[in-house]
């Protein structure tokens, strides 16, 4: 075997690691959508909602499976750990992801029966959303691992600590959600956005605070990490907490792109401080990236692919949104 | 009664992916044809091609849609369920997945939001382009899943070190032994499920005599597929026969009902097979065929099941009758063809009333055929998970108890069965809504000169049907 004369592992981690955000950043919005469902002022405002990300959930979703198939294939422990782990929390996030996906269809075409969908989106979205930040509760909790294989019960996934995860993922999202309908809609419907992005914006910073306190404790690992020798990784909070001023700013100062920005970089420094709180630890609290590895050569025919596709999924990825620039209006073209 | 978790996780993987087979196979014959729509579309102008174009773009997009979700269950499955299979194999099947995901299912998701909202936000030939972009995907899709199904029949190309599965050749491992019978098999039958459903829907129209020049054509054309596709099915499943004989002789013999090892074997046509005291029942059968039909010589051996323990035998009267329904509808289809062609004169198929509603019914018919034939191919393995290499209930999530498997098979059940009513409920209604007249075509173009588009589609559809 030729020896590697670059850790492929780290590469990797960097990939999955951008894979995540991009499926965080990208169904986050459209997820989001459906969580301030219910709370819409109006029908129209939800048509709005619905056409603003109609064209692209299905790609944003791809990120999700590409996140399930890459684990699968460059840290098989990560998925065959997860996953049976997290048996029923996959379950509802998988239901939820079905009753969204197919409103989006079913609601186009339906008339006496619209609210029914317009619930199934609302519910379905919110549920996913929910299950997501249990997960990342639950990475941060660790699992019980025997000899590479999860021997924990069906509930220890669910604790109060992954419960409020759960409860400031639906809350980010919602932000990301409506920072996106700031960007996309106007008048009316683009107010009631503006109103509504201050009050979901305290709800992630208390829910932020409350599992920044809370996670030390947890996890004295990432106690030690904190609190003893590397301090630049305050610097990362740090930032997180400026986006959050300047996502304030420009909503008071009306400025349609700016704070849909600013929450994304929210989520990113948020996101790069849970990887510097556990790094190298995949499988929590005994297996490294290195333990949770496949094979090199399933590594690299992977990664040769993947550096010659995936710049091209980005081109036309960002063609669709160019095509689907500007605002959306209620009445406007489907099909 | 303790609850087995291997069992019910085979029948939950079984009815998962039963559920999201029936889409992709559907999606992929459709997606082509809608391709073929608009390419004339754009080169004739003529408004017909539009008119079919959009119609089944609607139906596309609700069967397309209910394809995608239940597909990313099947992505999961694998993890949750057989924890351990995915960590053994996971060093070859983890690349063939992801390599799925970045070369089809982006280029479909991204290119079918042009293709279903951005009529009026592209040029047209953008928009064809759009259309086979996502035929594209659908085919590249199903390369690398039937790549990664194949293997799991035919292992090759990998070797086992401390319980895990390393490559050793990808070419060998992603090209299979039954890669290509699988896949062209699969196309074929993809192509088959779109050109009759189109056909029967068409008839249906013709029936009630709603838009008869526009449906007229689109049934001319998917005769003319399904005279080609037919024979050919029936040629390369004969194929996938001979290939199956060569690697796994004991599904074969399941198939034909084959308790003994002969020479000259017998064609079992009807019989039923009773596992129990290993025989069949009431057989009927033409001596030497089988013989012939898989080695090309009367006096050919073929093996018969007891040749191996009975606990290593699969299930045999599932596999035997499930073979013989898809044969049947094969057989069934064929006679459809021909009737299409010697009805040709004179445009007689458009006024049969017969042959219509034949068609109509032989719309549900392919759906059977896939489902009977992914019975045969699957349950034939058991008990193996990846063939002589390891079995179901080695593959199973360690922790998975009885209770937690009951609980999501029955959760998948309701909530697929909400989604397929009110799937099919808006599938009827796109149906019944028809296609759109040639003046609310004019006029969404003048609307779209007018940069103001519309949704015409619907527009259309709320006004005729409120009521
Ligand atoms: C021969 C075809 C075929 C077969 C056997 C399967 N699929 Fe499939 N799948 C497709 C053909 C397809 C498709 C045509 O590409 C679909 C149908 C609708 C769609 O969106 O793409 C799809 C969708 C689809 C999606 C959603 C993609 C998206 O978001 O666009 C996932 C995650 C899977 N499939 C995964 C699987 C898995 C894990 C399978 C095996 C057990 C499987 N499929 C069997
Ligand atoms: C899409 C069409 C497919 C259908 C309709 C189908 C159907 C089935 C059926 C009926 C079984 C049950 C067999 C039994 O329990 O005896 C099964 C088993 C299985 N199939 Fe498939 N299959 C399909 C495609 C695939 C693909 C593409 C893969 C892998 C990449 C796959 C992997 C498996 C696995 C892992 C099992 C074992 C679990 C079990 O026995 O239920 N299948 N399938
Ligand atoms: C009439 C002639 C036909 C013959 C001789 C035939 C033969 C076969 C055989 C031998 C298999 C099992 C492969 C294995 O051993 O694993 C199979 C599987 C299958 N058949 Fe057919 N078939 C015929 C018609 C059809 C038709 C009309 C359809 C659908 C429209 C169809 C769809 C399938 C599917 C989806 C599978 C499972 C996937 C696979 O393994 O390829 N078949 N067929």
């Amino acid at each position: 075997m030729i020896e590697p004369v670059f850790d492929l592992t780290i590469i990797w981690a960097v990939i999955i690691a951008f894979g995540v955000i991009m499926y965080v950043l990208m169904d986050g919005f459209d997820l989001g959508q459906g969580i301030l469902f219910p709370f819409a002022p109006s029908e129209d405002a939800r048509d709005v909602m619905m056409n603003s990300v109609a064209p692209v959930w299905d790609g944003n979703e791809t990120w999700l499976i590409l996140g399930g198939t890459g684990l699968l294939a460059a840290f098989p422990l990560v998925y065959a750990v997860f996953l049976p782990a997290l048996y029923i929390g996959v379950f509802l996030m998988l239901a939820g992801l079905i009753f969204r996906g197919v409103a989006f269809e079913f609601r186009f075409k339906a008339k006496s029966s619209r609210y029914l969908w317009n619930w199934s989106f609302a519910i379905g979205s919110t549920l996913a959303a929910f299950a997501q930040g249990a997960v990342v509760g639950a990475y941060i909790q660790g699992f019980a691992v025997a000899d590479f294989v999860y021997i924990g019960g069906a509930f220890d996934w669910l604790t109060p600590f992954t419960v409020l995860t759960g409860l400031g993922l639906v809350a980010g999202y919602a932000l990301l959600g409506s920072t996106w309908l700031i960007l996309k809609s106007e008048g009316d419907i683009q107010a009631w956005a503006y109103r509504i992005t201050p009050w979901l914006l305290i709800a992630v910073l208390v829910v932020f605070a409350f599992v920044s306190v809370w996670t030390p404790f947890i996890d004295p690992f990432v106690a030690d990490r904190w609190f003893s020798g590397m301090s630049y990784i305050w610097l990362l909070p740090l930032l997180a907490l400026l986006c959050a001023f300047w996502l304030m700013r420009s909503v008071h100062q009306r400025r349609d792109g700016s704070p849909f920005v600013a929450t994304m970089g929210m989520f990113i420094f948020t996101y790069l401080g849970l990887i510097a709180s556990k790094f190298p630890y995949v499988v929590p609290p005994n297996y490294t990236l290195w333990d949770a590895a496949s094979a090199h050569e399933s590594q690299l025919f992977l990664l040769l692919g993947l550096l010659f596709v995936i710049p091209i999924v980005l081109v036309y990825t960002a063609w669709t949104y160019w095509v689907f620039r500007g605002k959306v209006k209620a009445d406007v073209g489907y099909h | 009664m303790e609850l087995d978790p291997v069992l019910l996780s085979r029948i939950q993987f079984a009815f998962v992916v039963s559920f999201h087979a029936i889409f992709p196979v559907f999606t992929i014959g459709l997606a082509s044809y809608i391709a073929l729509l608009e390419g004339l579309s754009l080169k004739t102008g003529n408004p017909v091609w539009e008119r079919l174009s959009r119609f089944w773009i609607q139906v596309f997009a609700v069967v397309f849609g209910m394809g995608v979700v239940s597909g990313i269950v099947m992505a999961f499955q694998f993890g949750t369920n057989w924890s351990v299979f995915s960590y053994t194999t996971a060093n070859f099947l983890g690349p063939v997945l992801s390599y799925e995901v970045i070369t089809a299912f982006f280029l479909e998701a991204a290119f079918l939001g042009v293709l279903l909202f951005g009529r009026n936000k592209v040029p047209q030939g953008i928009h064809f382009l759009s259309a086979v972009m996502v035929a594209l995907g659908t085919f590249i899709s199903s390369f690398w899943i039937l790549s990664a199904n194949s293997w799991m029949h035919t292992p090759a190309g990998v070797e086992m070190q401390n319980g895990l599965i390393y490559v050793t050749s990808w070419t060998e491992a992603i090209f299979n032994p039954s890669l290509w019978v699988r896949f062209f098999h699969m196309a074929l039958a993809s192509f088959l499920t779109g050109a009759f459903v189109v056909c029967g829907v068409s008839a249906w129209y013709i029936l009630r005599k709603k838009d008869t020049d526009v449906h007229k054509k689109a049934l001319s054309m998917s005769l003319w597929l399904i005279l080609i596709a037919v024979p050919a099915q029936i040629y390369v499943g004969h194929e996938h026969g001979v290939n199956s004989f060569e690697h796994q002789p004991m599904k074969v013999a399941a198939m034909e009902g084959a308790w003994e090892t002969k020479t000259n074997a017998p064609l079992v046509l009807f019989a039923i097979p009773d596992q129990e005291n290993q025989r069949n029942r009431f057989e009927v059968a033409i001596p030497g065929l089988a013989s012939l039909v898989l080695t090309h010589d009367f006096e050919g051996e073929v093996p018969g099941l007891n040749e191996i323990p009975r606990e290593m035998q699969p299930p045999v009267a599932i596999v035997f009758f499930a073979f013989r329904i898809m044969v049947g509808i094969g057989v069934i289809m064929l006679f459809f063809a021909i009737a299409g062609l010697v009805l040709r004169r004179n445009g007689a198929y458009a006024r049969t009333p017969w042959f219509l509603n034949g068609l109509k019914w032989m719309a549900f018919s392919p759906f059977i055929a896939v489902l009977a034939g992914w019975f045969v191919t699957e349950v034939g393995r058991a008990p193996w998970l990846i063939y002589e290499v390891m079995t179901h209930s080695e593959g199973i999530t360690p922790s998975l108890t009885g209770g937690m498997a009951l609980f999501t098979l029955i959760g998948y059940i309701v909530v697929y069965a909400l989604v397929f009513a009110a799937g099919i409920y808006y599938l009827l209604r796109v149906i019944a809504s028809g296609v759109m007249s040639e003046n609310d075509l004019r006029e969404s173009h003048s609307h779209q000169r007018a940069k103001r588009p519309l949704s015409a589609a619907d527009a259309n559809w709320d006004e005729e049907h409120t009521s």
